[in-house]
């Protein structure tokens, strides 16, 4: 029985990388999204420039669903290289458009799916002679097919083109005509729409549609960053590259046209963190973009950070590791990595943004909690809130709101007499005052160093100081706790014994999934983790449960060590909930894996039975 | 090795500078390195070439790695900010600095192990980005700290104190810097105050990325017979192109020499180096004619030392970058925050 639904499927795109699907397939979620229904769309992408297997999966929900589903509804099969895995993927009853051109045997399709057959190749060659032309605009083609069999408005799509290619009436002009070919084709040949359709909503409201590394790099831009050193390395390029554009547009002085900010492009990860070290010492906001593998490089320098108290920002835009791992798959795998970076006792602060808005917001913050705190800030985005354009709440600025720039010791408060004891705890708070270099011809100079020193800055091997020191730096990340974004907490409708800790990218589905495991009548308390330190309300949302599911995107439940490790929590309690093949988790994943743990816990003993 | 706290006072007639400072307040803590080290003579060169130049030390920002040169900038400038960061990084960390706030003058320290061997991709791309700052290698083939290593500035052929020959092919930072681009290349001995003030003197104003290797025998372990960074070995082989006599423009020009033996250079900025030229036919903005100038002498066991190259029009990182004049570290978040009106903008191009 062919699938039936309106507004509520999944679609996938089955391409060859490298032959210009991608602007035609994110033609389609944004039609989708103009319609007023909800799309969150995916990049499934190999670590290649052109000719392997690429997938682009678009979600849509009209009740607003972001998280990826699983199972693939429609299939646009435009890669024979994966046919038959593709063709295997499709869902009973679901749909598969395909190439016609060519004949092909009855045996690479199946039974219980719809085959809709549009020669692509066909219609392409007999319109265009240029073979350029013809790969691109054959794409645009087989999007014009699906105008048709799922009743998108075409004159939504015609706008979208004419929107991109403002000023160049020529592309403009020769997109829409093939899109109308391929529509033309198949309102004529074939039975349109199908049972997968979609009907104008009011479902997307104000949102706004991008990816997250965009959205952390203009979060840069407003919290104030000057410099950013970075080294290539996917996931994370395009995170510099947007904040290269955002400053561009944003952050030229318009009288002298010269740059407010400075971006170096290192020569390794290592050169990137000590620019952004050097830079923020000397008093300028500095960050710096990278993965997993970045991380493992800077290792030594975030100890530096940490020891000798320089403010520091990284984004972390997590992909699978270890080593090379899936460097073009999305995972939570840096959690610990990122933690306890470097050799030596050391913690450090994490933040954890959930979508694209939430890394903008955090983005920005990280920037004064690196200066308040004068330590490293990790911003742990991933591949699947990074590359993928989200739909999420507009971005918000309070113009009210001013830069903290922690304590700095002026030249006027060093001339008034103040004394500068450079890790000299004067407030309790484990946060010691520091001066710019410059501020004072004969005040306020030190000596900055990894090795160990007193409160004064002055070199010193002698036990207690060091300890009083590495003490002094329990109490600074204890300050944190209270400074880091809270945890977020939703209850159960219904008072449960059970809850679950999630963080970052794994939200959305684990928002789903609550429907879904409400409906097999389970119910839990939910707990989004947002930083690390954890606050108090970690501790007592664990005391007031008895068992927790902790959800993650890694193998060994990284975010659950931590817990453990930093709360002093009897492991038992904590039930790791792991996903780590390298997609997005979802929530059919989710409610199966706690939906079966809860089943079993609530199976009655046998003694209950016979007695 | 001493531990004696240095005494603050000094002798009331000692000289002092436009600023009227003395030579006590480009100083710092009592060096901790051994008796005679050539590290301790390049610290009393930096502290006379700030001195003469009158420079205010607290606009000085002196960075390190790690290593016994790394350790000298305690031992000047007491009232500069100092930074020892880690081992081989010392170009990054200033290159940062330097982005920050690029009204500082930027004093790098670093050792051979440091910039030829753990840090030689950091030596190199900082001195193609040409950031503006004086880089100085205090050179002696060994590392010190860790007892007694070659390093890869170590000739082959050289002898340890332990007695093990070097095989290892030795790098010529002065040819690299050459060939990558830096605008200053100069190279002294720690012995030759004479020769090494002055090219401090200059590197300072010059603006742009400005190298200094100076070779400077390690009293510990390389300044023994065989090795070919000790001190005899150097006097003897030593070839200096010529003696500088720095001055800039805001000091009367005095040059005593002979005309005809005295070259002024003028630098972009203004400042003008007056070259002693011991050798008629070297001509310090020819860098292709450097470069194979100091093969020549190489093949012939001969160490060239003095001003190699400048730049007759250098430019700095911050120039290609084309920041702003204002230091980026003194924005405030009016300057740099776009606000909520051009956040509204952005919202409205994303739906």
């Amino acid at each position: 029985m062919p699938i039936q639904s309106v507004n509520d499927f999944v679609v996938r795109f089955a391409n060859v990388n490298g032959s210009g699907s991608a602007s035609a397939n994110e033609l389609f979620a944004r039609s989708i999204l103009r319609m007023g229904i909800p799309v969150a769309p995916r990049n499934i992408f190999p670590s290649n420039i052109q000719g392997l297997p690429t997938w682009y999966e678009v979600r849509i929900s009209e009740a607003g669903h972001l998280g990826a589903r699983g199972g693939t509804d429609m299939m646009v099969a435009m890669n024979p290289q994966t046919w038959n895995k593709d063709v295997g993927s499709l869902e009973p009853g679901g749909y598969l458009l395909y190439d016609s051109t060519k004949p092909m045997p009855k045996s690479k399709f199946r039974d219980d799916i719809t085959v809709i057959g549009v020669p692509l190749t066909a219609i392409t060659n007999s319109a265009y002679t240029d073979p350029r032309q013809r790969q691109l605009f054959k794409n645009i083609i087989y999007l014009g097919a699906l105008s048709a069999l799922l009743d998108i408005d075409p004159k939504i799509i015609e706008q979208l083109i004419g929107e991109q290619y403002k000023g160049k009436e020529k592309l403009l002009s020769s997109n829409v005509h093939a899109l109308h070919l391929g529509r033309d084709y198949t309102l004529k040949n074939l039975k349109c729409p199908i049972g997968l359709r979609l009907q104008k909503a009011d479902k997307v409201g104000d949102r706004i549609f991008i990816e997250g590394n965009s959205a952390a790099a203009l979060g840069a831009v407003y919290g104030g960053a000057t410099v950013c050193a970075w080294y290539p390395i996917t996931p994370s390029s395009s995170l510099a590259d947007a904040f290269t554009g955002h400053c561009k547009r944003l952050r030229h002085d318009p009288a002298t046209k010269k740059a407010k900010y400075a971006i170096v492009q290192g020569e390794d990860e290592l050169a990137s963190i000590g620019i952004v070290i050097g830079a923020a010492w000397n008093g300028a906001r500095a960050f710096t973009a990278t993965s997993g593998p970045g991380i493992s490089l800077m290792q030594e320098f975030i100890g530096l950070s940490y020891f000798a108290e320089i403010p520091a920002v990284i984004m972390d835009v997590q992909r699978a590791g270890p080593s090379t791992g899936m460097p073009t798959r999305t995972q939570q795998c840096d959690v610990l990595s990122a933690a306890y970076a470097s050799h030596g006792d050391t913690k450090h602060v994490l933040l954890f943004p959930e979508d694209p808005a939430e890394a903008f917001e955090m983005a920005a913050q990280a920037f004064d909690l690196a200066d308040r705190l004068q330590t490293t800030i990790f911003l742990m985005l991933d591949l699947d809130i990074g590359m993928n354009h989200r739909l999420c709440r507009p971005l918000k600025w309070d113009d009210a709101k001013q830069y903290d720039r922690g304590k700095i010791m002026t030249a006027a408060m060093l001339e008034a007499g103040k004394d500068f004891g450079r890790y000299l705890d004067v407030d309790g708070d484990g946060i010691a005052y520091r001066t710019y270099p410059g501020t004072h011809p004969t005040k306020g100079s030190f000596f900055t160093r990894g090795t160990s020193r007193d409160r004064y800055a002055r070199y010193t091997e002698e036990g207690p100081a060091y300890q009083d020191n590495m003490q002094r730096l329990l109490r600074k990340f204890e300050t944190a706790k209270d400074l880091v974004p809270r945890p977020l907490q939703a209850n159960a409708g219904k008072p449960t014994k059970y809850g679950v800790i999630y963080f970052g990218s794994t939200s959305p589905a684990m928002d789903e999934a609550i429907d879904l495991l409400e409906a097999r009548g389970h119910q839990l308390d939910r707990l989004r983790v947002r930083a690390f330190p954890f606050h108090s309300s970690v501790s007592s949302f664990i005391a007031e449960h008895d068992f927790i599911y902790v959800v993650e995107q890694n193998r060994d439940s990284q975010l659950r060590s931590l817990i453990v490790n930093e709360l002093s929590i009897d492991p038992v309690r904590l039930i790791p909930i792991v996903h780590y093949d390298g997609t997005p988790i979802t929530a059919r994943f989710i409610a199966r894996a706690i939906g079966d743990h809860l089943d079993a816990l609530k199976i009655t003993p046998l003694r209950k039975v016979v007695s | 090795m001493t531990y004696v706290v240095k005494p603050k006072f000094h002798h009331p007639e000692l000289p002092k500078n436009e600023l009227g400072y003395t030579h006590r307040d480009y100083e710092g803590a009592v060096s901790t390195l051994c008796a005679g080290c050539g590290h301790d003579s390049i610290t009393a060169s930096i502290i006379e070439a700030c001195f003469e130049l009158s420079v205010e030390p607290h606009r000085v920002a002196k960075i390190s790695g790690i290593g016994c040169s790394s350790k000298t900038p305690t031992y000047f400038l007491g009232n500069s900010h100092g930074f020892n960061s880690v081992h081989g990084r010392m170009p990054s960390v200033l290159t940062g600095a330097n982005l920050a706030n690029r009204d500082l003058i930027y004093l790098g320290v670093s050792g051979d192990g440091d910039s030829a061997s753990i840090g030689f991709g950091q030596f190199a791309h900082a001195l193609r980005r040409g950031v503006n700052m004086v880089y100085i290698v205090e050179n002696n083939g060994v590392y010190g700290l860790t007892k007694g290593q070659f390093s890869a500035t170590a000739d082959r052929g050289s002898k340890s104190k332990r007695g093990v020959t070097n095989t290892d092919n030795a790098i010529d930072m002065v040819g690299i810097a050459l060939q990558i681009g830096a605008s200053f290349v100069a190279r002294s001995f720690s012995g030759d105050k004479k020769q090494l003030t002055p090219l401090i003197k200059a590197a300072i104003e010059h603006q742009g990325a400005a190298f200094i290797d100076v070779i400077s025998p390690c009293v510990a372990f390389n300044n023994h017979a065989g090795s070919t960074k000790s001190f005899d070995y150097v006097r003897e082989h030593n070839e200096a192109v010529n003696f500088l006599d720095f001055m800039s423009d805001r000091m009367p020009i005095t040059v005593d020499y002979a005309p005809g033996t005295v070259e002024m250079v003028e630098q972009h900025d203004g400042t003008i180096l007056a070259l002693r030229k011991l050798n008629a036919e070297y001509d310090v903005h020819d860098r292709e004619a450097a470069m194979s100038f100091l093969h020549q002498y190489a093949a012939k066991g001969q160490i060239v030392t003095g001003l190699l190259y400048v730049a007759q029009e250098s430019e700095d990182l911050h120039g290609h970058l084309n920041t702003v004049e204002t230091p980026l570290n003194a924005l405030s978040a009016k300057e740099l925050c776009p606000g909520s009106a051009a956040l509204e903008k952005i919202n409205a191009s994303l739906r």
